[in-house]
């Protein structure tokens, strides 16, 4: 992952759908949260007259939350890999200038994988907040060196981007690397 | 408190509804997980994860079910051992071995036809049941 540059040489959007974590407790549950924009570019692609963010990128805003939780349990030893989406309701749409928080869970780890849940609400003042969406996802661990096969790198979480979320949570948290 | 076979059996049934979004009447005893209830690979981690929080009783002692012991892992290496499987078909010393990693299920189909696609069906919700009357009684 990391940037891609456009025919004119811009870059464009990096791919990540959170903006920082507030809460992280390793290998149990973490909460980020993102700022929605309308200078989004995909958040004109659903109604083009009305802007909202797609629910297939609340779905990755929790895989990458979700993603890095799982991630950090393990010390980032295997790749994470999103590899099913079991359950994800919807109650409202997410619209420019929302701030949606992402809350998710580790309800089991093993050496195979991992499966979160996770609540997506409307604002950042806590759970109790206006429920946005519930989501359930799997992820499956493959060794960095699994066998020699190569697998396409966009499959994989970590990049440092994300690995730079925590380390800014951390910091600012007071809590030393 | 043992739970009887057809508690555990009940719950399987909850799990496999959950894991494969399926309906509950299309979940039989003798419904093939893969074939009939079209699990993929994920699921099986998915059932798998499903079953050890489902016969949880003690969270400071959650029930886990070792990797490779229910759905076994690397089966596909059997299938290029010619002691295994030769000319398509399942050798007697394949059957054995498979047995070793399958002792739940229920061969007697496999033994009259023993071929690579008959091996597909071991894996039904009755397997799965006898394996956890076993891990749990």
């Amino acid at each position: 992952m990391g940037n891609r540059h456009s025919a004119f040489g811009n870059d464009l959007m990096r791919w990540i759908w959170i903006d920082r974590f507030a809460e992280f407790h390793s290998g149990v549950s973490a909460v980020a949260i993102k700022n929605v924009s309308l200078a989004e570019e995909h958040l004109h692609d659903v109604y083009p007259a009305y802007p909202i963010v797609p629910h297939s990128l609340i779905i990755e805003g929790m895989a990458q939350t979700a993603g890095i939780l799982v991630g950090e349990a393990r010390q980032f030893r295997e790749k994470v890999i999103l590899a099913k989406i079991g359950k994800a309701t919807f109650h409202r749409l997410v619209r420019p200038g929302d701030t949606i928080a992402y809350r998710a869970k580790i309800d089991q780890l093993s050496d195979a994988g991992a499966s979160i849940s996770g609540t997506v609400t409307l604002g950042s003042n806590g759970p109790a907040d206006a429920a946005i969406a519930e989501i359930e996802i799997m992820f499956s661990h493959i060794d960095k060196n699994l066998a020699g096969l190569s697998f396409p790198e966009h499959n994989f979480v970590f990049t440092e981007q994300f690995t730079d979320l925590l380390k800014t949570y951390r910091d600012s948290a007071g809590i030393s690397i | 408190m043992a739970l009887s076979r057809e508690e555990i059996y009940s719950k399987v049934q909850g799990v496999l509804v959950d894991a494969l979004g399926v309906d509950e009447e299309e979940v039989t005893p003798k419904s093939r997980i893969s074939a009939d209830l079209g699990a993929e690979s994920i699921d099986y981690l998915d059932i798998l994860f499903r079953l050890e929080k489902a016969f949880t009783t003690d969270p400071t002692k959650p029930f886990k079910i070792p990797r490779g012991e229910l759905f076994p892992e690397n089966l596909e290496a059997l299938q290029s051992d010619e002691r295994f499987v030769k000319d398509g078909k399942i050798t007697p010393d394949g059957i054995a071995e498979m047995k070793k990693r399958l002792p739940f299920a229920d061969f007697s189909e496999l033994e009259k036809n023993p071929t690579a696609e008959a091996a597909q069906s071991l894996l039904t919700v009755d397997a799965i049941t006898n394996y956890l009357v076993s891990k749990l009684g």
